[in-house]
């Protein structure tokens, strides 16, 4: 049944941009502040108050429309949105209507290997509004302190057709804003926070069916069951001959459902019209010249190179630059290596993601300098990736020089004969069927034997000279 | 004492600079004339009596230590009362404000503050600056003191009847479609309506922002051109103030306006207009061309476009700047409510005032979903329209000629019933505001009954100066030839 039907995804973005200041006033924006302790009489929108446009914003909001190949509107406008509510100080948002300072750009995602390329209809900057905190005793309270902070909306053409699309895109986005450093990107603290429009059709149908818009999601995992959710409803609808209307959902997480909030019907009119409180927005030659300087070298190109001139596989330099920071490392430590891809392998181990904390906040525990050294120890053939993976746990642990921490716990791999072949001899004492099954011809004895020198050597021994020294004891039992 | 309160701002920094008078004592007599006539003008809301005679005292401190001070150092003056102001209520004249108390100063109030002006209090006017009369204040009449069964105008009539009847130096008003010009003229006061974005509006509680404007009402030209320059500064919290060029008070004072070019659009002269009125502003060109002017009838077509658009932009950004009163953070709210709607809905009823909800409601009306090209689209053509008529006539001429307002004030309850009559009334003022120009409204003679008529002088952009020098003249001519009412 699932199989008839073709699910459309659009996707509204809504970032919070890391500027120090509010987009129209001086108050902080820092996260997490006691309610009510940044805001001032411009951002609660007293009688009177004026708002004069923070550049700084401009500039970010360019800046992203440049990392998604926008076009960008040079000369633009802010316009009003008008509605009712008790978190919207003015009673109405300044946004931006029918100029949105960017427009018409995309961005690229990579789907099972397969890769697709999304269109960004818009990206409008605009102020964020206060949160209302509902209190059994206090009733409902309000705390201003994120009004005025700026946003900018980045809506996506309808061009999703699952939720990993979505959540490739939603990944690849966010990726690429962090690079550009104008937001921290944060789902569970409201930095970046997306509604879906969702509708469904039956395959090869030309229009559209009725979407649905859902709210409140703020983590991918969210948005992928309520993609997966709301698809299964509305075909279900379809199928038992409902019609679909179209409303604003609200996703209960943890009920795993989502609920109606409002129909068209009760959809706001906004009364859009141009702010005339505040100047016109020009943006320069110079200035866009400035900006474009300013961009970083974006993950797509980034991973280009890792491929071409690292010989990564795809999937490592997907995975590496994935994150700004992690690619940033990865670029530091590479100068210092003859063999990236061992460089990327040690990247890839959970020894060594596990030493940075979460994706959200990468603190590196382990310098670059420090896992190249490693990465030149396993090209000198001193270490192997497992006696690394090791000395990664201890520099976590220690913070210590690599060679220090080496030579405290002997990570080195072994090669000394004289050493190899007492433990050898001990092994094959033990076990006196390995020699037995080797000269009797089975190949896997040699696994075994290799397998108990590990285990006895803790992970150290060199496999060529154990090899060697097994040889070399088996021809005295011939 | 009471001859104090006849001083120009001219004649009182001659005395205070000689010291032969104290700000004191000016300060003193000013409020001993409040305490005399207010209680039947009703010019004022609050009072400020207290900080007034310190301010006063300080400034005569300052003064005998031999300290450099301003012209408006020391002088007594009001403020009307939609300007921020931290030691007195602001309500706009209205009931939803009735108990508010700004967090801060305007920029126009911190202005006067460091040019240590006495400020005496604040004055009434139509709730949020709505009104033609000041008939709609939700706490007073102001009566007219030329005749105190006449309205004062609107909506700065407490800042007209105040310099009027004596009981301030100088007053500030602000100036959306005429709010300044009209009251002067019915008092028969100088008013100015500076070019928009020349006054810092921070701190001004906005009716409609694209056209609002802070201006000084003052007893003479000069003093306007006086009082001007303190207040015409670029200020960095308002995105739409910009820097004004400074003018020549000496190039004002020469009185010589030969060769300077007039521009009277017969457009102003036609129906409506009462023939008392039309008289005295063609005596007025005759005045003028007999001081060497040259007065030129021309033609302003985009007037008639003028009104509604007015009223459509006005109401448009009233709808939305007013929004904000909805009884949640501050201002009036309706005690009994049993939901969010109902606070809403009880707050803005109750809170506000008819003509308020009148223009609200035209606003939204006009802004709506399918309404908004027809409406607010169409008006904000109708302003390039006129901008640029304007532009077309000032590379001509270097001011126009036109009359304030089609009447004389007129009578209490007059206007009250017919909202669309009050409205016809600004006809001949809101085209400068769409084009955000300077006009300044002189005393040019009086009707039948003895009621002021008020011309007024319109410039470009920034062109303060030449209004300044023009008016000036013109009133030194006329009051010189007994034109002038003299109290």
């Amino acid at each position: 049944m699932l199989n008839k039907y073709e699910v459309v995804i659009g996707l509204e973005v809504h970032v919070e941009l890391k500027t120090k200041s509010k987009i129209f006033c001086g108050c902080s924006t820092v996260f997490g502040a006691k309610p009510n302790t940044q805001c001032c009489p411009i951002c609660m929108g007293f009688p009177g108050t004026l708002p004069v446009l923070n550049e700084t914003v401009v500039d970010y909001a360019v800046k992203a429309g440049l990392a998604t190949h926008c076009d960008i509107t040079r000369i633009g406008r802010q316009d009003r949105k008008n509605y009712f509510y008790p978190d919207l100080p003015k009673a109405y948002q300044i946004s931006q209507y029918d100029l949105p300072l960017c427009k018409e750009g995309f961005v690229d995602i990579s789907v099972q290997g397969k890769d697709k390329r999304i269109g960004i209809t818009r990206i409008h900057i605009e102020e964020d509004a206060g949160k209302l905190m509902h209190d059994l005793n206090e009733g409902t309270l309000i705390d201003y302190n994120r009004c005025g902070v700026p946003l900018v909306e980045i809506v996506s053409e309808p061009d999703m057709r699952n939720a990993d699309e979505a959540i490739a895109y939603l990944k690849k986005l966010r990726s690429i804003l962090l690079y550009t450093e104008i937001s921290d990107c944060k789902l569970n603290e409201g930095s970046f926070r997306c509604d879906v429009n969702l509708s469904v059709r039956k395959k090869g149908e030309p229009e559209f069916g009725t979407r649905t818009e859902m709210k409140n999601l703020n983590s991918f995992a969210f948005i992928k069951n309520a993609i997966e959710h709301e698809t299964k409803r509305q075909i279900r609808a379809v199928e038992s001959g409902e019609v679909i209307i179209q409303e604003t959902r609200r996703w209960d997480a943890i009920k795993g459902e989502s609920y109606s909030m409002r129909t068209k019907e009760d959809a706001h009119d906004y009364r859009y019209f141009p702010d005339p409180d505040l100047a016109t927005i020009v943006i320069s030659d110079a200035k866009m010249d400035q900006i474009q300087s300013e961009l970083p070298i974006l993950p797509d190109e980034r991973k280009r190179t890792y491929m071409e001139k690292y010989k990564l596989a795809a999937d490592a330099a997907e995975q590496l630059t994935a994150q700004k920071q992690l690619s940033d490392y990865f670029e530091i430590g590479v100068n210092h290596v003859e063999t990236p891809s061992t460089l990327a392998n040690l990247m890839m181990t959970d020894s060594f993601k596990n030493s940075y904390g979460d994706d959200e906040a990468i603190i590196f525990k382990i310098k670059p300098e420090a896992l190249s050294e490693l990465v030149m120890c396993i090209e000198k053939g001193t270490l192997n990736p497992s006696l690394a993976k090791r000395a990664m746990g201890y520099l976590v642990e220690e913070q210590g020089a690599v060679k220090d921490i080496l030579k405290k716990y002997d990570l080195e791999v072994l090669k000394d004969v004289e050493r190899l072949t007492a433990e050898a001899e001990i092994i094959l004492k033990e076990k006196p069927m390995i020699i037995k099954d080797f000269l009797g011809g089975k190949e896997k004895a040699m696994g075994a034997f290799m397998g108990q020198m590990m285990k006895r050597t803790e992970g150290k021994a060199d496999p060529e000279q154990t090899e060697k020294v097994f040889k070399v004891l088996v021809e005295k039992f011939k | 004492m009471s001859t104090l309160t006849k001083l120009t701002l001219a004649e009182a920094n001659v005395l205070l600079n000689q010291k032969q008078i104290s700000s004191e004592e000016l300060t003193n007599a000013y409020i001993a004339k409040i305490k005399e006539s207010d209680n039947e003008i009703n010019a004022y809301l609050h009072f400020a009596f207290e900080t007034a005679g310190e301010t006063a005292r300080t400034v005569d401190q300052l003064r005998a230590s031999g300290e450099k001070l301003g012209t408006l150092a020391g002088i007594p003056m009001a403020i009307k009362d939609n300007m921020s102001t931290l030691e007195m209520p602001t309500t706009c004249g209205s009931k939803m404000l009735e108990n508010y108390h700004a967090p801060f100063d305007a920029t126009v109030v911190k202005q006067l503050k460091s040019s240590r002006a006495v400020v005496l209090g604040k004055l009434n006017m139509d709730e949020f600056a709505m009104g033609s009369t000041t008939e709609h204040s939700y706490f007073k009449k102001t009566k007219n003191p030329v005749n105190l069964d006449r309205v004062p105008g609107g909506s700065s009539g407490g800042s007209a009847a105040a310099v009027a009847s004596d009981e301030a130096l100088y007053t500030l008003g602000s100036d959306t479609g005429g709010s300044i010009r009209q009251p002067a003229s019915f008092c028969g006061v100088v008013g100015m309506k500076p070019t928009y974005g020349s006054i810092s509006r921070y701190g001004l509680i906005a009716f409609a922002s694209s056209l609002d404007q802070i201006g000084p009402f003052t007893k003479t030209v000069e003093d306007m051109a006086l009082v001007l320059p303190h207040l015409m500064k670029k200020d960095p919290m308002d995105s739409t103030s910009l820097t004004s060029p400074e003018f020549s008070l000496d190039q004002i004072r020469k009185r010589d306006i030969k060769g300077i070019r007039v521009a009277l659009p017969v457009d102003f002269m036609e129906e409506g207009i009462d023939e008392e009125v039309k008289a005295a502003i063609l005596k007025s060109a005759k005045t003028l061309e007999a001081m060497g002017a040259v007065v030129e009838t021309v033609s302003l077509k985009s007037l008639k476009h003028a009104l509604p658009a007015y009223y459509i932009i006005s109401s448009a950004e009233a709808s939305s700047n007013l929004a904000r009163f909805d009884g949640i953070k501050y201002g009036y709210r309706h005690p009994e409510f049993d939901s969010l709607d109902t606070l809403y809905s009880r707050s803005r009823r109750y809170g506000f005032g008819d003509e308020v909800k009148r223009r609200i409601l035209l606003g939204t009306y006009a802004l709506s979903s399918g309404y908004y090209d027809a409406y607010y689209k169409k008006a904000l053509k109708v302003k390039t329209l006129i901008m640029n008529e304007f532009e077309m006539l000032f590379q001509h001429y270097d001011v126009v000629l036109a009359p304030v307002a089609p009447t004389t004030a007129y009578g209490f309850d007059d206007c009250s019933e017919d909202a669309l009559k009050m409205y016809l009334g600004d006809i001949y003022t809101v085209p400068v505001n769409i084009a955000g120009l300077p006009a300044i409204s002189i005393n040019c003679g009086f009707d039948k009954d003895g009621m002021p008529i008020g011309m007024q002088l319109i410039g470009k952009h920034f062109d303060e100066g030449m209004l300044l020098r023009v008016g000036h003249a013109y009133e030194l001519e006329a009051k010189e030839r007994g034109q002038l009412y003299v109290k």
